[in-house]
């Protein structure tokens, strides 16, 4: 009797969802939503992200000076499957612009192929994708700059002369590593003959391995002169090694950091400068980026030329197998502006 | 029915209230309750094609459920699947770059998969002192660790158009991946209900000492079911590592909280023992089709992590309480 | 039974009954490894450093322990130290004036109050603790999220008096050494020579007996989740204090190291057993793996390979060793 009753449910049951499944609801097709506004969607790294909230935030102002209604995601763990997810979730939604910053930069790809065959413009902006998964990419700053003024950094700092290390984040981040090849080219220089690096040690962006790491360079290379760290854990984690270890003058530290992780280092001098850039900018170009590509003003082709609400004009220039749109050069925080930044973010 | 004719059965009269109380269909209410929700929510989810593609961004973890339903029953865990899962991917993908035909790099995965759940079977069958917890929680970070050493910081890929499809292509309008996993599901409904094997795992789950003192190898069964979870494990890189189109060594991180968090909420009891296989999977299609419907409507990830936590809580507290409210035992 | 009274044990037999053996000589071994490479690993500095990294892991550990003793498991004790970090840093951010002691106090009741609810769940409501701990886990670093508004504390929010915390010393010795030390006496004290203490094991070792015995068990169990929060969210203060940061995403992952350092330590799973001893080497091994990794020299991408060797090497001689001894024990004997 059991087993009568059982099947027979069963049957109910898919004959009921095969019925709900069929209701196709009429959906506006692709990215012609006509009459509607258009409707542009950002994903970040990971949520609970003082920099990500940032861009996205840039990201809404420029959608909506445009017109358009903004979409923020931000997965809970910094996963390349997280957001894939979160990608057919948008093409589902049929929106018209997908901006991405990468956990990981190839394997979005087939993901970010299918929005694209779907009709669904693509551009990734900081954590790039490969040239394959986008139409775009919005660069903060040139990343052949940003490898080497830290290695300038680091160099006035120290006077020319000394062991340095790097303490970056996770081993595949595409930008860490680009930034990581730029300084060691930038270190060929015969003028920095007398400056030797030593080690790149990886801290994951976690701050208890980041510290720990932090404290293993300072015993294991005892004349170690400075660190740079281009990661906003990483820079602050190394900030309070050096402030508890009083180190202050003996080991300098520069790199990226968050102006208001790094406000308390650069006010007391363990870290005499370090740099970064606007986020809120980067997601502000962005998203007139993506106007743009919906709107047909530009497609991804180097040469093209838009304008980005008040920042004014942008080019469009090639970067390896893509094309890239560069927001600026990398802007230094000090002590005569850090007062005025760490408020912002 | 006569007295005597009911006696002879063994059976008891049919009650439909047992019957509906039964954990499998508590789930199937939820489940329904998830979906009139999510239509609710939003539009665009009672659409063929988006309940379809759905199912593709949930169902790889799922092939580890399967044989993590029996590891459960047995009363052991195993928290090294994802690691597994990485580290099958990656030796397959390094294979391939370094020129072996894919064919056989996706049967080396396989084979990766099954030894590693093979030297988990063995650890945890050789040194009975250890419990399952602490051998895979070693395991778990040498695998992966392996991976590591393996393919470094790079990303290793370019597979063959073919391969794309186990993630991506469609039979008909079913996608591939569900298809496959229909397949498994029902090869392992059959071992665990229907075979002298699966009957066997139950009986070791209920009592390990009493079975082995019936005759049975238990050793060997853990073994199999330990190298089953790899093997799944292996499937899961497979159709993984399709969806991404390359691999890295730090993929799949978090799937055992996830597949243990399905497993349990489908009714499988970590004391050993209980559970059907057909609540595992009712679980997956429900935690996997909430995930989807939230994620169109944009709920926040924040919100997302509160409202899972809470349908995990209450989907199990309530059958809970009402025992507990009711007279005596549970049933089920 | 002979006429003879009680024999007192010579060191050596007790030395050699101690079923942790196994793991005291692995560490030793691997100190002395790890000194070969780098001679830098066994000096004052770094020691201290080590144990001060270690101290807030151990803090856990032994809330841990109880729970495990009772055959449950806490997986949420992460999600517990990030909110009541986040919420405590937001304290003092808003009143820098607090005192630093309140502060750690107000932390400890969030903490309090996360284990209490889970607690409920497993005593009251009768949910496994794997599932209660699994979903509470994901409210509570949900609403940590929400609490931080998507923001982070930073150092410079930070009064001087709350970083010190974790920096201060006194007589030379670190705050956070002292404050473990202090915490796995008091709970020696508590396993050892409290009814209540004795309860816990009890209840674990056999729950159907304990009940028969008398023992509360549902009281017993809520107790345990509910010690297990507050020590998280102890150490969920000292965390942010430490690293001078509260984050969203503040020790995902943790409670497996705490995990971890427990079995080490030689806490059954199946519950009614675990020493204090065994859980202090347990902590020392993960807190010296950790330490000693970053300084041998290797590549990066080898850290973790060589970690989960390590592990699989002191369980695997660790079991070995308890076999010799529990067989000595046997032989030992007088029937």
């Amino acid at each position: 009797m059991k087993k009568v009753v059982t099947s027979f449910l069963t049957v109910l049951l898919a004959a009921s969802m095969l019925a709900a499944c069929s209701q196709t609801a009429s959906q506006p097709g692709g990215s012609g939503d006509a009459g509607g506004k258009k409707r542009f969607a950002i994903i970040f790294k990971n949520t609970g992200n003082p920099y990500g909230e940032k861009q996205m935030e840039g990201f809404k102002i420029a959608i909506e000076e445009t017109g358009g209604e903004a979409i923020l995601k931000a997965p809970d763990q910094p996963t390349a499957e997280a957001q894939i997810q979160m990608i057919e979730e948008l093409i589902s939604q049929k929106v018209d612009a997908i901006a991405v910053v990468a956990n990981d930069p190839d394997a979005l790809q087939p993901a970010l192929k299918k929005a694209m065959d779907a009709g669904i413009k693509v551009l990734s902006l900081d954590s790039a994708v490969n040239a394959q998964s986008r139409m775009v990419h919005i660069n903060q700053a040139d990343p052949e700059r940003i490898g080497r003024v830290q290695i300038q950094a680091a160099a006035e700092m120290i006077g020319g002369k000394g062991e340095i290390a790097v303490l970056s984040a996770t081993s595949q981040a595409t930008n860490q590593n680009l930034w990581i090849e730029w300084m060691k080219k930038e270190l060929e220089d015969p003028k920095y003959k007398d400056m030797k690096l030593v080690k790149v040690a990886y801290g994951d962006d976690l701050r208890d391995k980041s510290v720990s790491e932090t404290e293993a360079l300072l015993k294991s290379y005892p004349d170690l002169k400075a660190i740079i760290a281009p990661t906003t854990v990483g820079i602050a984690a190394a900030g309070k090694v050096l402030t508890d270890k009083g180190l202050k003058d003996k080991v300098k530290l520069t790199g990226l950091g968050l102006p208001s992780e790094m406000a308390e280092y650069i006010e007391s001098g363990v870290s005499p400068w370090m740099y970064l850039w606007n986020p809120v900018d980067v997601g502000y170009l962005s998203g007139y980026a993506a106007d743009a590509l919906v709107k047909g003003t530009i497609t991804g082709k180097a040469g093209e030329k838009f304008t980005a609400g008040k920042l004014g004009e942008k080019e469009i220039i090639a970067d390896g197998d893509g094309t890239q749109i560069m927001l600026g050069d990398p802007f230094k925080f000090d002590p005569s502006n850090i007062g005025e930044w760490k408020q912002v973010y | 029915m006569s007295m005597e004719k009911r006696v002879l059965l063994g059976s008891r009269a049919f009650s439909w209230k047992a019957f509906f109380l039964q954990w499998e269909w508590m789930l199937v209410l939820i489940f329904l309750f998830v979906h009139a929700l999510n239509a609710y929510l939003s539009p665009y989810y009672l659409n063929a094609d988006s309940l379809r593609d759905a199912t593709m961004t949930f169902l790889d973890k799922a092939f580890i459920v399967l044989p993590m339903v029996l590891i459960i029953i047995l009363g052991d865990i195993d928290i090294s699947v994802a690691s597994i899962v990485a580290l099958s991917s990656v030796v397959m993908a390094d294979l391939y770059t370094r020129g072996v035909p894919m064919e056989l790099a996706v049967f080396i995965c396989l084979g990766v998969g099954a030894l590693c759940g093979y030297i988990n079977g063995l650890l945890i069958t050789k040194f009975k002192e250890l419990s399952a917890v602490i051998v895979t929680l070693g395991t778990m970070i040498l695998y992966r660790g392996i991976a590591y050493i393996i393919l470094e910081d790079q990303a290793a890929g370019k597979f063959p158009e073919w391969f794309s499809y186990l993630g991506w292509g469609y039979v008909g309008p079913v996608p591939f991946i569900f298809l496959v996993f229909v397949i498994f599901a029902a090869a392992f409904i059959l071992l665990l209900h229907k075979t002298t094997f699966g009957r066997r795992v139950y009986a070791m789950g209920n009592n390990l000492t009493a079975s082995q003192f019936s005759g049975i190898k238990v050793d060997r069964i853990k073994i199999i079911v330990f190298t089953l979870a790899g093997l799944m494990a292996a499937v899961t890189a497979l159709f993984l590592t399709s969806r991404m189109g390359s691999t890295r060594p730090n993929i799949a991180t978090g799937y055992e909280l996830d597949v243990i968090a399905m497993v349990v909420l489908g009714g499988i009891s970590t004391a050993g023992g209980k559970g059907r296989m057909i609540g595992a999977i009712l679980a997956v299609f429900l935690i996997g089709y909430l995930r989807y419907g939230l994620g169109l409507v944009n709920v926040p990830a924040q919100m997302l992590l509160i409202i899972i936590g809470l349908l995990l809580i209450a989907a199990v507290t309530i059958p809970n309480l009402k025992g507990r409210l009711g007279k005596g035992k549970r049933a089920g | 039974m002979t006429g003879k009274t009680l024999e007192k044990t010579s060191f050596g037999a007790r030395f050699a009954r101690f079923r942790e053996l196994g793991l005291l000589l692995f560490i030793l071994m691997l100190a002395i490894g790890v000194q070969l490479r780098n001679p830098s690993f066994l000096t004052i500095e770094n020691l201290s450093d080590m144990v001060t990294n270690t101290a807030i892991l151990s803090i856990l550990v032994v809330g841990m322990m109880l729970v495990i003793v009772t055959r449950g498991i806490d997986l949420s004790i992460g999600a517990t130290l990030a909110l009541s970090g986040m919420i405590a840093a937001l304290t003092v951010s808003a009143y820098p004036d607090v005192h630093p002691l309140l502060a750690i106090l107000l932390g400890v009741l969030v903490g309090l109050i996360c284990g209490a609810i889970i607690g409920l769940l497993v005593a009251k409501a009768g949910i496994l603790p794997i599932i209660a701990t699994l979903g509470m886990m994901n409210v509570f670093r949900g609403t940590t999220f929400l609490a931080s508004g998507g923001k982070w504390v930073s150092a410079h929010q930070m009064p001087a008096s709350f970083k010190a915390i974790a920096t201060g010393s006194v007589l030379g010795i670190n705050t956070l050494i002292l404050i473990a030390v202090f915490i796995y006496i008091l709970f020696y004290y508590f396993i050892t020579y409290t009814r209540t203490g004795r309860q816990i094991y009890a209840v674990g070792s056999n729950p159907e007996s304990a009940r028969i015995s008398g023992i509360q068990n549902d009281k017993i169990l809520w107790l345990v989740y509910t010690i297990m929060g507050g020590l998280s969210g102890l150490a969920g203060v000292l965390w942010v204090a430490k690293f001078a940061s509260a984050q969203g995403d503040t020790a995902v992952g943790y409670e497996l190291s705490v995990i971890a350092a427990c079995v080490l330590g030689g806490v059954s799973i199946a519950g009614g057993s675990g020493k204090i001893s065994g859980i202090i080497l347990g902590s020392i091994l993960l807190g010296m793996l950790n330490n000693a990794l970053p300084l041998i020299n290797v590549s990066p991408f080898w850290q973790m390979g060589i970690q989960g060797a390590i592990i699989l090497i002191a369980v695997v001689i660790n079991a070995l060793v308890k076999r010799g001894v529990d067989r000595n024990n046997l032989m030992r004997r007088r029937i």
